[in-house]
């Protein structure tokens, strides 16, 4: 073994208990950066995901982005016309097949075609207003967020055929309504039809629960007298981050307005940004303040060193050697604190992901911390503990190098 | 017999807002194999002078050859290189690197200058303690050891790499009298059966007096 590295394991060795405090110091810091960087990444992580898996990663609606612009207006730049009252469109999106099989062609995800219409779900007395959503159930499974979220019933139900309807448990109990009751559901045409309730759901958005039914799309279709008509499509990605991208090249390619959840959320995300800024403040000032507590405990072994310094500057060890012996026994501490501090993180973190509390009112959802787990805190927050120790270790040896040995030889006794 | 070690004015002022003068041109030169005592009142700059022939310490005026070579173009890392291969020093308080064992403080300078194989470091370090009486202690720490042990295991390390020049600075000085005599002896052995030069600070009258020379320093000058 080299020479200096003989020393500073000697040296560190050799001074067990004020080792043993230093490391744990680095390991605390270290261990405290990474639980926290997993708790406040975990909690952003569990937020996008519900915003993301509650809908849909592209949404694509049978309206324009810009109202559409009259041929007149096209050829002569100078025509204004006002007081226009456009054609009364047929709504949808028109021929939804081709639009569905060129989806189908390049989409790397999985999406579905609905038609929802406005209606009132009435059963006995009482009527609640929701959107009738009418879908293909063995697409829909690809793209929904009701399918794993059954109280009774099961999503299933619906593929069976005939009339029947999924609600959220919360629209049941306004309509006083349970499972397998036949309730009515009348579309804004006019029109009405019985429906079986087949399932019960609860996802936990309110305005889910309580304002949307699921019909097959041909009820839909019937109820709001608009056969073989679509006006939504929505698209799950494999990867929801590229959303923006899909969304732009749909709506270039079928005319009709794409949002990319991206860009539903835009004030959300906007307030996210803010929430990262804190987060990376607190871990930030974690960091730093572990970094002053190693840095500190690292110069008080130095300073306490400076005697064994000009001793080996006498015999003949250039100033470059201290200083290297000291970087080496900082970084030797910051990276035994690093591994202790990464166990120590493991180890805090897991307990952190262990607790768990009621966050319903009604107290029937326990919910874990959400942590993240991710490899990158503990690099972050290792290297961040080994920059701390090698410059703890370094300038005060750079200082106690320079010192004249005989300084420090007079004044030893 | 040639000068292993010639001093030239040498002046060492420390730069304080009044100026202080340690060591005031002092002119002398030390031949191979000459025991010398440095003396003087405390305070008088003796051990000044030592550090300064040591190369611990640079003049601020003068000139010193150590080994026909001048000192005074040597960077900081040749200065090292020097007190490595051609110093011992020996200090009033031992001044052993704590954590090591006796053998080990021995082959610390050994392994930095690199001549050896560690197989033979060890082998020497082992040889010269037991030649100061040390073949007991090799693996003890020096907290283990008295005084007068410590003290010889600082000789044996002075010796390391065989360097033909001893400077020791109050050698004796924490020792009791027993101890002192022993040290002593070891030092004069130096000279008269190892070929070496030995310069000893000391305000011990008795034991300058059984030394070849004596240079007498007052007030920083010789006298």
């Amino acid at each position: 073994m080299p020479l200096i590295f003989d020393l500073a394991l000697t040296h560190i060795a050799g001074r067990g208990r004020q080792t043993l405090v230093a490391v744990i110091g680095v390991a605390v810091g270290v261990g405290f950066s990474i639980a926290m960087a997993a708790l406040m990444q975990g909690g952003q992580d569990d937020f996008v995901r519900q915003l993301v898996d509650t809908m849909p990663h592209v949404d694509i609606t049978d309206e324009q982005r810009t109202a559409r612009r009259q041929p007149a207006e096209d050829a002569f730049a100078t025509v204004a016309i006002s007081g226009l009252r456009p054609r009364d469109d047929r709504r949808g999106i028109i021929n939804p097949t081709a639009a569905t099989s060129w989806l189908e062609s390049w989409i790397p995800g999985r999406f579905a075609a609905s038609l929802k219409t406005q209606g009132v779900i009435r059963f006995s007395s009482r009527e609640v207003g929701a959107a009738i959503i009418g879908i293909e159930p063995e697409r829909e499974s690809g793209v929904s967020p009701i399918v794993g979220n059954f109280v009774e019933g099961s999503f299933s139900a619906l593929a069976a055929g005939g009339n029947n309807v999924l609600i959220g448990d919360t629209m049941a109990s306004r309509l006083g309504a349970g499972f397998g009751d036949t309730i009515t559901a009348v579309s804004a045409e006019g029109l009405s039809r019985n429906f079986k309730i087949a399932g019960l759901f609860h996802t936990g958005t309110t305005a889910r629960d309580e304002g949307e039914a699921y019909v097959l799309l041909k009820n839909a279709q019937i109820l709001s007298a608009r056969p073989n008509a679509i006006n939504e499509i929505r698209i799950k990605l494999d990867d929801p981050d590229r959303a923006p991208a899909v969304a732009q090249r749909a709506e270039a390619e079928l005319g009709y307005k794409a949002v990319a959840w991206q860009e539903a959320n835009e004030s959300i995300l906007e307030a996210l940004v803010v929430r990262n800024v804190i987060m990376y403040t607190v871990v930030g000032a974690i960091m730093l303040v572990a970094g002053f507590g190693i840095y500190n405990i690292i110069s008080t072994i130095t300073h306490e060193k400076a005697r064994d310094i000009a001793i080996m500057k006498s015999l003949g060890f250039p100033e470059s050697d201290m200083r290297r012996l000291f970087l080496l026994e900082g970084v030797a501490i910051g990276a035994a604190g690093s591994v202790l501090g990464g166990l120590l993180g493991v180890s805090m973190t897991y307990a952190l992901s262990l607790v768990r509390f009621e966050i319903a009112a009604t107290g029937q959802e326990m919910t874990r911390l959400p942590i993240a787990w991710s490899l990158m805190h503990y690099v972050i927050a290792s290297a961040f503990a080994l920059g701390s120790a090698a410059v703890a270790g370094y300038l005060p040896a750079r200082r106690a190098a320079r010192l004249n040995p005989v300084e420090i030889i007079r004044g030893a006794s | 017999m040639s000068a292993l070690i010639e001093t030239e004015k040498l002046t060492r002022v420390l730069p304080e807002t009044v100026p202080v003068t340690l060591v005031k041109d002092i002119t002398l030169a030390i031949n191979e194999r000459e025991f010398v005592a440095v003396t003087g009142p405390s305070g008088s700059g003796k051990s000044s002078l030592l550090y300064l022939l040591g190369l611990l310490d640079r003049p601020t005026a003068g000139t010193l050859t150590i080994g026909g070579r001048d000192a005074e173009p040597m960077n900081e890392r040749e200065r090292a290189r020097t007190r490595l291969s051609m110093l011992g020093f020996v200090f009033q308080f031992h001044f052993l690197l704590p954590e090591f064992t006796a053998r080990e403080n021995v082959e610390i300078p050994m392994r930095k200058l690199g001549r050896l194989a560690r197989p033979q470091m060890r082998e020497r370090a082992g040889e010269l303690l037991s030649s100061l009486g040390l073949g007991e202690h090799l693996d003890k720490r020096p907290d283990q050891l008295s005084g007068g042990q410590r003290q010889r295991v600082a000789v044996a390390r002075s010796l390391a790499n065989d360097p033909p020049l001893i400077l020791a600075d109050e050698p004796t000085g924490s020792l009791d009298s027993k101890s002192s005599e022993q040290v002593f002896a070891i030092l004069e052995n130096l000279v008269r059966e190892g070929g070496k030069t030995v310069v000893a600070v000391t305000h011990d009258l008795d034991m300058a007096a059984r030394m070849d020379r004596r240079i007498h320093i007052v007030d920083g000058k010789i006298g």
